[in-house]
């Protein structure tokens, strides 16, 4: 760690570790609830569980979104960070509104638009939240020594995301036409801007952990999020084959949509090139496993488990059932969970200036919430196709469908408690480290002198 | 070999235009088409408030709607169709809460015109072109 200011990052990340542990509980939730033990009912109803495991994903990922740029920029920027207590504010608005939101959605306070839940009047707040963390890190940048291209990747994505935030605060009276603009916001964040935030914290972490010169990583950064928006904005299009938009949606989503998977296979061709020409052999093995996995496992998951049901053919039949769960949760975990543990994995040791990066707790941890997660995506896989053949060929009554899908949230409840072995190991982990200290600073620094100029 | 200012280029230029195209198809959409699409001149005030209480209560988070939601309730694009108006305003404010084999609905205390309103909504939607969405089943055997 370059500077005292990069300390703030920790707090965003324990927030993330506490979110992430909410957010597995209420799937679980979920999960018996539709083997048909839905005990909690009464006090939790399955709406407001969903709400809240899909909004507490969004926030946990976030908050490790902003505690990576306050933990880059000032070390990229070669500056400190502009003002920490304004970060603190930040930090503590966040989680209040966060745990609003998510108070809400028990009591029955939702807007009710799919991870759009959050109300109106909580929106305008996240918004000025995002305002402050912007203003923070652009004043940061703009005082600072250097500007590096992996920064203002990093950056322009976080700007770009809270941009599209706008279009799903509006009410249309049509229902397609909110359906169109909750679109531009869930689909240009996830298979667009975000992926500018993923290619700025992984070519950093690259950068740091191969060795591989800057320039030639920063190169292929330009060349991936090109790729990105070239497939992606018109991708877009995908959403709109069957919610009353006219019939060319069919044709440009469905030829766009088919290349998205390119650029993240360029991705991970990306990482995996680097790795290999990498000279240096950094310590932290663990943060190199989570980002080698960020880049192979969004492909798998957000590339062609996506391809899978993006073909209007196809979709016409998938639409709306569980096939898109089971894209949907490895698309999450391999892009965006993976990249936020990748990053926490690599700045706590620097952070608290313990050295116990590689440890055989982590890496349990590695392996089993990857493993676990690819069962549950198996689970979902067969529940999914299921569905597609009794209810959408067959004809067969949802309920009675449901019913006979029963033995597969078995399996996803038993694939899951891996999963969330792995992530409570992951989380011990992550609370062994402690709290960083002053002491860190100017530690760990011999890895990063050797490459980054 | 690609450059660095070229591989910049591609991503600035790459995105400007393939978001201007994007933008303009989504003038096209929303002026030429949705509005016929959808029979935008048959949103009432009482669909508008249908639809306000379907956001309203999360419906989202157990339904599917034009496919999108969540999968744990049915789809509902053809609820109109499939079970008539009567059949749905029993559904909210059934004692006890709504229980069709086993699984629990939230049980809403609605007024008569709150559930004429979903019901108003609900035949906008079914009413509205969808492309072909949901398919019809090609080996129907439950009938």
């Amino acid at each position: 760690m370059k500077y005292k200011s990069q300390k703030i990052a920790y707090y965003f990340f324990a927030l993330s570790m506490l979110l992430l542990s909410l957010q597995i509980i209420y799937g679980f939730i979920m999960a018996f609830a539709h083997m048909g033990y839905d005990g909690l009912h009464q006090w939790i109803p399955f709406n407001a569980a969903t709400a809240t495991h899909k909004n507490l994903l969004v926030v946990w990922i976030i908050s490790g979104f902003m505690g990576a740029a306050y933990f880059i920029i000032p070390d990229e920027s070669d500056h400190e960070l502009w003002s920490v207590p304004l970060a603190l504010i930040q930090f503590y608005s966040l989680a209040i509104v966060g745990v609003v939101a998510i108070i809400g959605f028990h009591v029955g306070w939702f807007e009710g638009r799919k991870f759009l839940e959050i109300p109106r009047p909580l929106d305008y707040l996240v918004a000025l939240n995002v305002i402050v963390f912007l203003i923070n890190i652009l004043v940061t940048l703009y005082k600072g020594k250097k500007h590096s291209t992996t920064a203002w990747v990093l950056t322009s994505g976080l700007i770009f995301a809270a941009l599209l935030y706008l279009p799903g605060m509006v009410w249309f009276d049509n229902h397609t036409v909110d359906s169109f603009f909750r679109w531009w916001v869930v689909h240009l964040w996830v298979e667009g801007v975000w992926e500018l935030i993923m290619g700025g914290i992984l070519s950093y972490l690259l950068i740091k952990l191969t060795g591989v010169d800057r320039e030639v990583i920063e190169k292929w950064l330009y060349v991936i999020v090109g790729l990105t928006f070239l497939s992606g904005i018109l991708g877009t299009g995908h959403h709109y084959y069957y919610i009353g938009t006219p019939k060319y949606w069919l044709l440009v989503g469905g030829i766009f949509s088919a290349m998205e998977p390119l650029a993240f296979l360029g991705m991970t061709l990306f990482a995996i090139q680097m790795y290999r020409k990498g000279n240096k052999k950094h310590p932290n093995k663990l943060a190199l496993h989570w980002t080698l996995s960020t880049a192979i496992v969004s492909f798998l998951g957000a590339g062609l488990l996506g391809l899978a049901h993006t073909l209007p053919g196809v979709n016409l039949y998938t639409h709306g059932t569980l096939v898109t769960a089971m894209h949907g949760h490895l698309a999450f975990w391999g892009a965006y969970a993976s990249l936020v543990l990748a990053i926490i994995s690599y700045s706590m040791p620097l952070m608290t200036g313990r050295k116990i990066l590689d440890n055989a707790m982590g890496h349990f941890a590695f392996w089993l919430s990857n493993i676990g997660m690819i069962g549950m995506v198996a689970a979902f896989a067969a529940a999914g196709v299921a569905q597609v053949y009794m209810e959408r060929i067959m004809g067969v009554d949802f309920m009675k469908a449901q019913l006979e899908l029963a033995p597969h949230f078995f399996v996803l409840i038993l694939a899951a408690t891996v999963f969330a072995t792995g992530i409570t190991l992951y989380i011990i982990n992550f609370l062994k480290f402690g709290v960083p200290v002053d002491e860190a600073i100017g530690q760990g620094e011999e890895f990063a002198a050797l490459q980054t100029n | 070999m690609l450059s660095k200012k070229q591989a910049k280029l591609f991503f600035l230029g790459g995105t400007a235009i393939f978001f201007l195209i994007f933008v303009g198809m989504t003038v096209d959409t929303l002026v030429n088409h949705v509005p016929r699409q959808t029979h935008a001149e048959n949103i009432t005030q009482q669909v508008r408030m249908g639809r306000h209480l379907w956001d309203a209560n999360n419906c989202m988070g157990c339904h599917t709607i034009m496919g999108e939601g969540a999968y744990y309730a049915p789809e509902l694009t053809k609820v109109y169709e499939r079970r008539g108006a009567d059949y749905i305003k029993a559904v909210f404010n059934f004692p006890g809460g709504w229980r069709p084999h086993g699984r629990h609905m939230v049980e809403y205390n609605f007024t008569e015109e709150e559930k004429d309103a979903l019901v108003a909504f609900f035949k906008w939607v079914d009413e509205a072109d969808l492309n072909g969405f949901p398919p019809k089943p090609s080996l129907s055997l439950d009938r």
